[in-house]
């Protein structure tokens, strides 16, 4: 079966000028990072804070070009910097961006947000593209009279939201999302993993799902990959990564999780009453 | 007495399709060395009432209360003047989405250095020493590296801990913290919540914690209020919320966890909302 994406020995190096007192430095944010996502699956990234998803995230989305390795779309090398991408694949190639804020234009009115990328990338008819996106706002748990409000009306969570919905649009055939529902109460994020779900099943949809929450990663994931430092040390299927992590940093990542135990709570409640009457 | 004090807090939006009331009735108060848990679904007011508090709101909200005040002083009608003597010294706060509230224009560094000079009156180079102690204290790597770096050139997460180190410089005696560590995985989040709790227990520091994750708040809160669609649902104490929480709302919020998932589906608010009527 061919892989939705591939990549082999992504390397990416981000280029720091210097400043007056600085030299100018370039650090390797990837260094040489192998992965393969198929038709319909879901490859999930984990790793530290810092460790290179966003990173890998935008090169998998055709939004940065790697400096070395070679990515694969459906088979087919694809080099951004020696050809840019046509609007069939920009379409067919979606991300939502871990900073929504910063991924929407503050002048423009959401209904306008999400009807956009139908405007300029295909013939729906214009009252079509309203419908569309109105029935797009109701799936992420939105409602109409949010249809002609401003980005920085909305709450943090209904904002990482809209940028689900944008990028749904144009039923895109491979899905980059970074921290998508990190800003979520567990209701609604569990009305959006349900719809992320049910388009897979319908659509064959492939994501590639940066989250640091290991919970959403045992329910969404196919297969998963640790990323540390820029390096993939940990790479394979949900049920063996869960199951029998092999990295340190894996391990840690299980046993720093917190615990809802009520026994745990009152351990510490009772440490913080008594600490509390130390200090009178 | 409580040192921060609000009651019947409202808040309305004028909107184009007319006005919209974002918090409804709300009260909060903590009290010195004391941790609230505010949480509650997406929407349902818990930013735009702390906002409030700040006098961060835009023009458009129209805010009514019967009570603000905190250590005593009245805080809906101050000046200016005594307003930010209060605001990013006595009371700071850590914003929910962190990179849309630094500035692009300058290196984080910069920006740290000036909350330190022009509220602490620290010196240039006491200012570097001090933002280079945070950075390594909120575990951000290669700290004299990154206080040269913008925004942009920094993750997420890194982000998302200078904006901890800022709030936390003054080292004030209130400090609202939305959804603070949403960027991180539950490693530095450990060591994050660790360092709020320190400070919480070493200068008695008083911290408002709005966050969605029940594990950050059976970890660290003292007393939990549940909001739901701009309304207080249930106020408790930590252990008896998860003991015996009273509200529905409050129940599906601890059984929504993903690893409750019955096959392939996640349970909705209002999928436990219909369950629990049926039965
Ligand atoms: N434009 C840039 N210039 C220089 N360094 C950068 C740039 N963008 C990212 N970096 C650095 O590259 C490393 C990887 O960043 P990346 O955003 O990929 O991390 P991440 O795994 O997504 O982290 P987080 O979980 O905090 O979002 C970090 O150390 C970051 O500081
Ligand atoms: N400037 C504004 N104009 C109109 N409505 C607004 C404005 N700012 C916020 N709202 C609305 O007020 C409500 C409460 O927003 P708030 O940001 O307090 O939610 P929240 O509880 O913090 O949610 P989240 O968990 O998603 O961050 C939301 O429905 C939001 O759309
Ligand atoms: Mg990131
Ligand atoms: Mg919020």
């Amino acid at each position: 079966m061919t892989a939705v994406v591939e990549g082999k020995a992504i390397v990416q190096d981000y280029h720091v000028p210097g400043g007056m007192f600085a030299r100018a430095r370039s650090v390797r944010a990837l260094k040489g990072v192998d992965f393969r996502v198929e038709k319909g699956k879901t490859l999930a990234i984990v790793g530290e804070s810092g460790s290179g998803k966003s990173t890998l995230a935008r090169v998998i989305a055709l939004i940065d070009a790697p400096t070395g390795g070679e990515l694969r779309i459906e088979g087919k090398p694809v080099d951004i910097r020696a050809h840019r991408p046509g609007p069939d694949m920009r379409s067919k190639v979606q991300m939502v961006f871990q900073n929504p804020y910063g991924s929407l234009n503050p002048r423009q009115k959401i209904g306008n947000v999400l009807m956009e990328p139908l405007a300029i990338n295909t013939n729906v008819p214009a009252a079509e593209q309203r419908e569309r996106a109105e029935a797009m706002l109701a799936k992420v748990g939105l409602q109409p009279e949010h249809f002609n409000r401003y980005p920085h009306m909305f709450s943090g969570g209904q904002r990482q939201r809209i940028a689900i919905a944008r990028a749904l649009m144009l039923n895109p055939s491979l899905l980059v999302l970074d921290e998508p529902v990190s800003a979520l109460d567990l209701s609604v994020q569990a009305q959006v993993l349900n719809l992320l779900a049910d388009l897979q099943d319908e659509f064959g949809l492939t994501y590639v799902f940066v989250s640091h929450d290991l919970s959403v990663v045992r329910y969404i994931a196919d297969e998963v990959m640790v990323i540390s430092k820029g390096e993939a040390v940990e790479q394979g299927t949900r049920e063996e990564v869960f199951a029998n992590p092999t990295h340190p940093y894996t391990r840690q990542l299980f046993a720093a999780t917190p615990v809802t135990d009520v026994a745990a709570i009152r351990t510490r409640v009772e440490r913080r009453r008594l600490a509390r009457a130390g200090v009178q | 007495m409580a040192l921060l004090n609000i009651r019947n807090l409202t808040v309305k939006f004028a909107t184009a399709t007319g006005s919209f009331t974002a918090v409804d009735g709300i009260d909060v108060s903590v009290d010195k060395g004391e941790v609230l848990a505010i949480v509650g679904e997406s929407g349902s007011g818990k930013s735009v009432s702390m906002l409030a508090v700040m006098g961060l709101l835009p023009d458009t909200a129209t805010i009514t209360a019967d009570e603000m005040t905190y250590d005593g002083q009245d805080i809906s009608n101050m000046t200016a003047v005594q307003r930010r003597k209060l605001i990013g010294r006595e009371i700071t706060m850590i914003f929910q989405e962190p990179v849309a509230s630094l500035n692009p224009s300058f290196t984080t560094g910069f920006q740290i250095e000036e909350v330190l000079r022009l509220n602490l009156g620290m010196s240039r180079r006491e200012a570097h020493a001090r933002a280079l102690e945070l950075y390594r204290a909120v575990g951000i790597p290669e700290p004299e590296e990154k206080l040269k770096a913008y925004p942009h050139q920094m993750s997420g997460g890194q982000c998302q801990r200078v904006m901890i180190a800022m709030a936390i410089a003054s080292n004030p005696r209130l400090l609202i913290a939305d959804e603070p560590t949403t960027a991180l995985d539950v490693t530095i989040q450990k060591q994050i919540l660790d360092l709020l709790m320190k400070l919480q227990e070493d200068y008695g520091m008083a911290l408002i914690l709005i966050t969605h994750d029940m594990g950050v708040v059976a970890e660290t809160a003292d007393r939990v209020v549940v909001q739901y669609k701009g309304k207080k649902m249930e106020e408790a104490d930590v252990l008896s919320l998860f003991e015996n929480p009273q509200h529905p709302y409050t129940r599906a919020l601890l059984s929504a966890l993903p690893e409750n998932a019955t096959g392939d589906r996640l349970p909705t608010v209002s999928d436990f909302f219909t369950q629990e009527a049926a039965r």
